[in-house]
């Protein structure tokens, strides 16, 4: 007797159901862009976006002198340039926005006074608009990067030290009584109870923060400048490439959604969920 | 006697006023001292204008700038936005409760949406609606419509199993068992997931407002900006601030006020 094959995995309802929606939305959007229902290029055919993506990716239209390596001049899609600009700028406004996130979060979460004195001022602070903030980052930092990292950083500054002072005040009183018993000094007591015992809530934050650090470096990079993927973005805008600003869209979101997903499964955020 | 110092000290600290104290002493004192150093030239005042100025251009940016209009717009939008993003998210939210396969197909896609970037997509918004309100309503939407539709979902699915029980005891209809057992039960978490909604759409809508140059708030920081009206810059930034919390501990107090007691 044979057992009857399980069925294979493709064809569960859930995944039936998930490419039918995939393909009735991209069905919609190909009829939508062969209708001329709206303005012309608004919504481009599938085909376009694809033949955008694959330019952006692969035509190699930016010179890159390599001379002082001693190596010959060539070559590279100019996307890969701009990348890297951005997330040169998110880099650093992360390390910024982090740490001085993290520390004031861990000043708030181990004194009951500072918490009630400052706390309130950043909870409300925390979900204002932060671009607002950029005429003056222009002012401090200039239109270079520096107003970008400035932008990411204080973006990321308040999530980072909401969720590091709300998980120091969830840390089991027992960890912090052993260390206290073992006559642990501040430094120790960070690194070895504090840090570890709000993995959580911090890798949470962090999480957070860099959405909204990626968030706030776009949005000033849209505003005003001359390099990175947002000034790409709206430079694609101002020549109305419509094809060529879906494929940086597509580019953004997968990075975006990656990021987050990464950061979350480092830091066993699924567990948390789990238990 | 060095104790007895050290108990009032300890006794003040401990007041419910204190903190409040310190927490808003500190930024007088930072803003006192930023005048300072202006003053005695360690900061450049051409970057940093006087917090004394700062304060004098609140009433012209007020009056002049016609502020209440600004804020009377920026609101019309957000209202129109939440309004949209409450139809729309919470019969998401219904939909997806109901139809348990398009759930599990779905609500990882939609909590994706949730914490992607959306706000970079405005310049696409622009094509299509053109530089207007529409262009910031539909941003503040789609900033919006994700938390409300999980939170409606997490709400109703959360009603609790007795609550269900005594709707089929009663014999009640989908319908009656929708309208009389699950919607009153998940209303405090779908209230919750509204309020998310309206900040979203708010940060959202002075974002982009801002951004395009057209409206109300956002774009009274931008104009006085480019006017390199420092002063009034700054003065608008607080003013949205101020504004914002506002708006915070509104829906914050009134969020609390429909919660039922437990």
């Amino acid at each position: 007797m044979t057992l009857p094959k399980a069925a294979p995995r493709w064809v569960q309802p859930v995944t039936a159901l998930r490419i039918a929606i995939i393909v009735t939305v991209l069905a919609s959007w190909e009829a939508l862009a062969a209708s001329g229902l709206l303005y012309r290029d608004v919504v481009p055919s599938l085909l376009a976006i694809g033949k955008a993506l694959f330019n952006l990716l692969t035509v190699p239209d930016m010179p890159v002198d390599l001379s002082r390596l001693g190596l010959q001049d060539t070559k590279i899609p100019a996307i890969y340039w701009h990348l890297y600009v951005t997330f040169y700028e998110i880099a650093i406004g992360m390390i910024i926005g982090g740490m001085s996130g993290l520390v004031a979060g861990i000043a708030l979460g181990s004194s009951r006074l500072l918490r009630q004195a400052y706390e309130p001022l950043l909870y409300y602070l925390g979900p204002c608009p932060k671009i607002i903030f950029f005429p003056v980052m222009i002012m401090w930092f200039g239109v270079g990067p520096g107003s970008k990292v400035a932008m990411g950083a204080i973006s990321c500054f308040f999530p980072v030290a909401l969720n590091v002072a709300g998980g120091m005040r969830e840390i089991d009183k027992v960890l912090i009584r052993v260390g206290r018993s073992f006559r642990a000094n501040t430094w120790q007591m960070v690194t070895k109870i504090y840090l570890p015992a709000m993995r959580h809530p911090m890798i949470n934050g962090i999480r957070i923060g860099l959405g909204v650090c990626l968030i706030g470096t776009l949005l000033a990079e849209t505003k005003l400048s001359n390099s990175g993927v947002g000034f790409l973005v709206i430079q694609a805008y101002s020549l109305f490439n419509m094809p060529l600003m879906y494929a940086l869209l597509i580019v953004l979101f997968v990075i975006a959604i990656g990021a987050n997903a990464v950061i979350g499964k480092l830091g066993g955020l699924d567990d948390i969920k789990r238990s | 006697m060095g104790h007895a110092s050290a108990m009032t000290t300890h006794a003040i600290t401990r007041t419910s006023w204190f903190p409040a104290v310190l927490g808003f002493g500190t930024v007088i004192v930072a803003m006192l001292l930023v005048e300072l150093f202006i003053r005695v030239g360690l900061i450049n005042r051409f970057i940093v204008p006087l917090p004394s100025d700062i304060l004098a251009a609140l009433p012209r940016v007020i009056i002049e700038e016609h502020v209440l209009s600004r804020f009377l717009l920026t609101a019309a939008e957000a209202f129109s936005a939440s309004i949209l993003v409450t139809i729309f998210g919470v019969a998401g939210g219904v939909l997806l409760y109901q139809f348990r396969l398009l759930r599990e197909a779905t609500e990882t896609w939609v909590a994706a949406i949730a914490a992607a970037p959306l706000v970079l997509i405005y310049p696409l918004y622009l094509v299509i609606f053109g530089r207007n309100a529409t262009t910031i309503v539909a941003m503040g939407f789609t900033a919006g419509i994700a938390p409300v539709t999980l939170k409606t979902l997490e709400g109703l699915a959360g009603t609790r199993r007795v609550l269900i029980n005594v709707g089929r005891s009663f014999n009640l209809t989908p319908w009656q068992q929708f309208w009389k057992i699950l919607f009153p039960a998940a209303l405090p978490t779908i209230f919750v997931g509204m309020r998310l909604g309206l900040i979203f759409a708010l940060i959202n809508i002075v974002g982009v407002e801002f951004l395009i140059n057209f409206g109300g708030l956002g774009q009274l920081i931008n104009e006085l900006a480019e006017r390199y009206d420092l002063a009034g810059t700054y003065a608008a930034i607080l003013f949205v601030i101020l504004i914002s919390i506002n708006v915070f501990v509104l829906t914050e107090w009134l969020e609390r006020w429909l919660r039922p007691v437990e």
